[in-house]
């Protein structure tokens, strides 16, 4: 009794649109379904535009000093004749605690100007630029939050630290997860030997106490380079410690992927162990590895700060969330200068924001669960 | 029959997966899946595979293809072109040239495509691999496979995710007929689907044997399925063939005891029957820690003391009629009564 198979029962309805809906647009869909994710997500634009644009927007340059507005609080704004105005400091000693007091001098005005020339940066690294958001004329100064110690105004040094903070943990997570998919999946598709030396590597390296580890590497660095460098081998330091857990996150998936029929089916016609790899299993396991990557951001951002708050990290004059809170270190200035913790603030916001997207990620990459 | 029909001698098969224990992964066991088997197929012939879970039947199929790297044993396979070769000593270049002559067609068809690719990349797959087409080319080889086994090639853009289970193994059979192999492992290929489609898809299998000559190893539990679709049909016990005999002779007239317990075991859709099949007592043994001697000694109503010494070879009783049973001779054993109690029910197939 034979068949036509072109006549059997085609169950499968006309062609139309769902079907073909690939599977990373099904993940848009699910993820903008979680309304905290998406608000994660928003936040994160907002600060990664602000990271970018941060010199335009900063009225100083982060280090620039100017000791006659030493611990200068955030500025007052006002309007007066349509413009928005900021007023004069009038300092004035106090001759108990011989401390600068200072208080807005309502009388005298100074209006804020938007769009003016000021120091010479690069926008976005290569295009030069003198233009800034807002300024005032020379001979005052704006602090919209206040200033530290040596005058330096904290909202400039706030943007420029967003630069450091914002991307080393990105880049940290970025080769960490690099190291850590090839780790994982030379280890979770050969097994073997292999899979087990990795395994013993992994488990010798995470048995490292965090902090300590971190001291010795930092310590390690050579001092006296320039601050890109640095940047790079603190990014590296963030990274060795990184790759170890999503190593074994991406070993176990790719176990699995590899046990799968497809998979079978794959090498039953003859695929190579790249074949393999690139088309049933980094694809299968990429969704994973966002996930574990999105979630880990997080923990390196707040890595970089503890280190250069502990002065392992980051070294001034350059600039980062983590040198600030270094400012912030004493009863003293949180107590009577509570803006120096501000930087907690937006690393807070950061980091949230990256949990909620990484949240939002997770339970987007299964669209069919 | 000659031997230059024959596609397929699978010779002392073993396939042994270590138990490791400890800190040191020490060996401290051996499970015993595949226990040296022996069996043959002919080119465009079906032998069916039964046996209960766990008796090492898919383990044997997946070993054929060394998706299981094999323990010992010989698996010569007639290749088209090559010739006569021993599966488990050809090397990478020689594995490439053979291997697309034996494909596989897996149980679960929820596993077996991968969801991140569309039907047509699926099917193409083979093709690609091999290089046998590219482009073009390649999606009308598809289109043609996918008519082939009743899917619409319209739908090559579509993902897994939107077809239903019967309308899946006719996927994964597009992929395993795509590079026009002559031999099929079907690795329980119904199992998984309902009865109705099971019926769609035996009938597939047969009409694209009936077209393009392939011989199907068929590997299943379903006693019913297994004798519609096999020529031959040979009985697993824990990783032991313990009866190979062509279809009809081997289910009027078992000559091994676990034959006639699993025929008798076969529902009986007779309202007036009264009598009880005889009950097998007792348990699969593990393949961890088989018995002594023959491997179905202790559930066999016929054992003798031999029986728990001498493990029995599998012998041809004549006629191709294998068992592997120290009295096969000499018991008279009752196989299915008439066969149309037993025939699968088929209504989908009526349908069509």
């Amino acid at each position: 009794m034979a068949v036509d198979a072109t006549k059997l029962p085609n169950t499968a309805p006309a062609v139309e649109d769902v079907g073909t809906i690939p599977q990373w647009k099904l993940m848009v869909r699910r993820f903008r379904k979680s309304k905290l994710s998406v608000a994660g997500l928003i936040m994160l634009i907002v600060l990664y535009t602000l990271m970018f644009l941060s010199d335009f927007i900063a009225p100083y340059q982060h280090n620039r000093i100017d000791s006659n507005y030493a611990w200068a609080p955030p500025s007052q704004l006002g309007f007066a004749n349509g413009k928005v105005v900021t007023y004069a400091l009038k300092q004035t000693l106090d001759e108990v605690r011989f401390e600068w007091i200072y208080a807005p001098d309502l009388e005298n005005p100074i209006p804020v100007e938007f769009f003016v020339q000021g120091y010479e940066y690069r926008l976005l690294g290569f295009i030069p630029s003198k233009l800034h958001l807002f300024g005032v004329p020379d001979g005052s100064q704006i602090n919209l939050i206040g200033a530290d110690k040596d005058g330096k105004d904290v909202f400039s040094r706030l943007l420029k630290g967003s630069q450091i903070s914002l991307t080393l943990g990105f880049v940290g997570v970025l080769i960490s997860v690099i190291i850590g998919s090839i780790v994982g999946t030379a280890s979770g598709y050969f097994g073997g030997a292999i899979d087990n030396i990795i395994q013993r590597l992994i488990e010798l390296l995470r048995s490292f106490p965090d902090i300590p580890l971190f001291l010795g590497l930092a310590a390690a660095l050579p001092m006296g380079v320039p601050v890109e460098v640095r940047f790079f081998l603190i990014t590296i330091i963030i990274a060795m410690i990184g790759w170890t857990g999503l190593a074994r996150e991406v070993r176990a998936k790719v176990m699995a992927f590899r046990a799968s029929d497809y998979t079978s089916a794959a090498i039953a016609a003859g695929a190579s162990h790249w074949h393999v790899i690139t088309r049933h299993l980094i694809p299968n396991a990429m969704s994973h590895i966002i996930v574990v990557g999105t979630l880990a951001i997080p923990g390196a951002i707040g890595s970089e700060t503890a280190l250069s708050f502990l002065g392992l990290g980051i070294l001034p004059p350059a600039v980062s969330w983590g040198v600030m809170l270094r400012d912030a270190q004493t009863i003293e200035a949180i107590t009577n200068y509570p803006w120096m913790l501000l930087p907690v603030g937006v690393l807070i916001i950061a980091v949230l924001s990256f949990y909620l997207l990484g949240d939002g990620v997770r339970d987007a990459v299964d669209p069919y669960a | 029959m000659t031997t230059d029909d024959m596609l397929l001698e699978v010779r002392g098969l073993k396939k042994h997966f270590p138990i490791r224990t400890g800190l040191m992964r020490r060996v401290t066991g051996m499970v015993k899946a595949v226990d040296g088997i022996n069996f043959h197929i002919h080119k465009g012939e079906t032998l069916g595979l039964v046996g209960e879970s766990g008796c090492g039947k898919s383990t044997a199929g997946r070993a054929i293809l060394r998706l299981h790297e094999p323990t010992a044993g010989e698996i010569i396979f007639n290749d088209p072109v090559l010739g006569k070769i021993d599966v488990t000593q050809a090397d990478r270049e020689t594995m490439m040239k053979i291997r697309p002559n034996m494909q596989i067609i897996f149980q679960d068809p929820f596993t077996s495509l991968n969801p991140r690719l569309t039907v047509g990349q699926i099917v193409g797959e083979p093709l690609e691999i091999q290089h046998r087409a590219s482009g073009s080319e390649l999606s009308d080889r598809v289109a043609e496979l996918l008519n082939e086994v009743g899917i619409r090639p319209e739908n090559m853009t579509r993902y897994p995710h939107a077809f239903s289970g019967g309308q899946r193994q006719r996927i994964g059979i597009a992929r395993a007929l795509a590079l026009n192999p002559s031999l099929i492992i079907c690795d329980e290929p119904v199992s998984a689907l309902d009865v109705s489609i099971q019926a769609q898809v035996l009938n597939l299998l047969d009409e694209l044997q009936a077209k393009y000559g392939m011989a199907y190893l068929f590997i299943g539990h379903d006693l019913s399925v297994i004798e519609h679709i096999s020529d031959r049909v040979a009985v697993m016990y824990v990783g032991y063939i313990v009866e190979m005999a062509k279809t009809d002779k081997l289910y009027f007239s078992p000559k091994h005891p676990y034959t006639e317990a699993l025929l008798n075991a076969i529902p009986k859709a007779d309202p007036r029957l009264r009598t009880r099949p005889e009950r097998l007592l007792g348990d699969v043994p593990s393949p961890a820690n088989p018995p002594s001697g023959c491997y179905f000694h202790p559930r066999c109503r016929y054992a003798k003391e031999i029986c728990s010494v001498e493990r029995p070879p599998l012998t041809d009783i004549g006629d191709e009629h294998y068992v592997a049973c120290h009295f096969a001779r000499e018991l008279s054993l009752t196989g299915v009564q008439a066969l149309s109690d037993i025939k699968l029910e088929m209504p989908a197939a009526k349908n069509v």
